[in-house]
């Protein structure tokens, strides 16, 4: 492989980690605040990219889409929070697991009544869609290398809102001890269902970013679900940090894997994830 | 009689099925000291909880200054100028130290903020050495001074004391006793839950000495008795 054509398998390998990033950011999260086992993250996913394609459709551009479908993805999060799983906090395992997969099949039916079968695609907007040569007849996407900027600063957002800002404070705080960060005055509920919104909306927002690059169609979620579940238990369960540095490692892992190894490509995330759990059994960064 | 700041009346709380405060009266005023006394297992830690909206009371009312709160969220009744220091400290370790004042900041419920962070620093000034390290790095004094320095930041009316000096070596708990007289001193009342009952005796307005979930006695600290004292603290 010569230089420029590891380059661009490197854009790809850290573009593809990146988009895992924002999905699985607001999965273990989720996971390790509230202790949900949340089947459905994969759907906010689709239903990003199903937005994106209808709202695109309708403003006639990804970027006025994006600002939309972020506004309707948070408030899909407040009412689902509220609807359905505020009541499987302090619920076993099993009941969140039976609840978020019959939402799986809730929102692929909502699906197809919606939108139907068929496999759409979006436009790259037109801002973005030159691409920078490399060599005579190699070149990169500029759309790629702005969704990899995109992912980069909405994690660098993150890392403020954990680390720096006062609500951050309190859903750490919240989730080493919720009687004491309630006994401080925290509404705790309230934060919870920020969080949750916030992973609802990281996902579709994801899914929307990623429509121009993967196109549109029926379970698209289901696929980044599992490797977003992998994700998670590689980067430790509840840990934020974890999971870039996992997303990043899988994003590699896949794209080499599928250029080096190809007979065995869809096995090399998994047998990275045997080996990270081998070596460590919590994962990189255990809470 | 003005309206007390906290008053709970015919307690009933159970852990699942064991039945543990049989009907508990208590009533604290403003800046009043309460010393709560009795053995382990009694009741004193449920009743606290019960006070503060993490037991629910099967039976019974919670008033904060005429409000009724038996049903209230936690975070509302502590909103109402409650402050908890738990028996085993509940310090956050994934935060720092400067992250755990931080977070509990709030001005009291009639807009002062007369506990500001610069002023739990000048109060602790061990702490304010340590402001990077994790809540989980620090001593036991250390960690001690930094909940009640926390309980603080939300300028409280009220602060629950469970078992401050818990586990301290003798010179860092009588650092702790002299902080817990400045701040009963200050004027906001404390609920002192604490084994060493002289020091509790001598700081406290009134005592309570409660015997397996019921209060058998209530009344002016100068008039628990060594009978009293032998029968139900055994010392």
């Amino acid at each position: 492989m010569d230089f420029y054509s590891f380059l661009i398998q490197l854009l790809n390998g850290v573009q593809y980690g990146l988009l895992l990033f924002l999905v699985a950011s607001g999965l273990t999260l989720v996971f390790g605040i509230m202790g949900i086992i949340n089947l459905a993250h994969g759907s906010f996913y689709m239903v990003g990219a199903y937005l994106a394609f209808s709202l695109a459709g309708l403003t006639g551009n990804l970027f006025t889409a994006l600002p939309l479908g972020i506004g309707v993805s948070v408030l899909l999060g407040f009412a689902l929070e509220w609807l359905f799983y505020r009541h499987l906090y302090a619920r076993d395992h099993l009941y969140q697991v039976l609840m978020t997969y019959g939402l799986i099949l809730v929102f692929e039916e909502l699906r197809s009544i919606i939108w139907g079968d068929d496999v759409h695609g979006v436009a790259v907007p037109d801002l973005l869609s030159a691409s920078l040569p490399l060599t005579d007849n190699l070149s990169y996407p500029v759309y790629r290398l702005a969704m990899s900027g995109v992912c980069l600063l909405i994690a660098g957002g993150l890392y403020g809102l954990i680390k720096k800002t006062r609500l951050g404070m309190m859903i750490r705080a919240g989730s080493s001890n919720r009687e004491m960060a309630e006994a401080l005055g925290v509404n705790i509920k309230r934060v919870y269902t920020v969080v949750f919104a916030l992973g609802v909306a990281l996902a579709a927002f994801a899914g929307m970013i990623a429509a121009p690059v993967s196109s549109v169609y029926p379970n698209m979620g289901a696929q980044v679900l599992i490797i977003c579940f992998v994700v998670v238990v590689i980067g430790g369960i509840g840990s934020v940090w974890g999971a870039l540095l996992a997303a990043i490692l899988i994003g590699l892992t896949d794209t080499f894997g599928k250029v080096l190894l190809p007979d065995y490509a869809g096995m090399s995330t998994y047998i990275l994830m045997a080996l990270v759990l081998l070596w460590r059994p919590e994962g990189l960064f255990k809470r | 009689m003005s309206e007390p700041l906290l008053e709970a009346r015919g307690i009933h709380s159970y852990y699942g099925a064991s039945h543990i405060l049989h009907g508990v009266d208590f009533r604290i005023d403003r800046g009043e000291t309460i010393g709560l006394m009795g053995r382990n297992g009694m009741g004193k830690t449920t009743l606290i909880r019960s006070l503060l909206g993490h037991l629910r009371p099967r039976a019974g009312s919670v008033k904060v200054r005429g409000l009724d709160v038996t049903q209230a969220a936690p975070y509302r009744i502590a909103r109402l100028g409650l402050a908890y220091v738990p028996e085993g400290r509940g310090i956050f370790p994934n935060l720092t130290v400067r992250e755990n004042l931080i977070m509990a900041a709030r001005a009291g419920l009639d807009g002062r903020c007369d506990w500001t962070y610069e002023r739990i620093l000048d109060t602790f000034p061990r702490l304010a050495e340590r402001l990077a390290n994790g809540g989980g790095e620090l001593s036991g004094g250390e960690q001690q001074m930094l909940t009640i320095g926390r309980a603080l930041m939300t300028n409280p009316q009220l602060l629950i004391l469970d078992e401050a000096t818990e586990g301290l070596a003798p010179l860092i708990a009588r650092d702790i006793w002299t902080i817990i007289r400045g701040i009963r001193d200050s004027g906001i009342a404390t609920v002192i839950v604490d084994k060493n009952y002289g020091a509790v005796i001598g700081l406290a307005d009134r005592c309570m000495v409660m015997v397996k979930g019921r209060a058998v006695f209530d009344d002016v600290a100068e008039k628990l008795s060594g009978d009293v004292v032998q029968k139900y603290l055994g010392v």
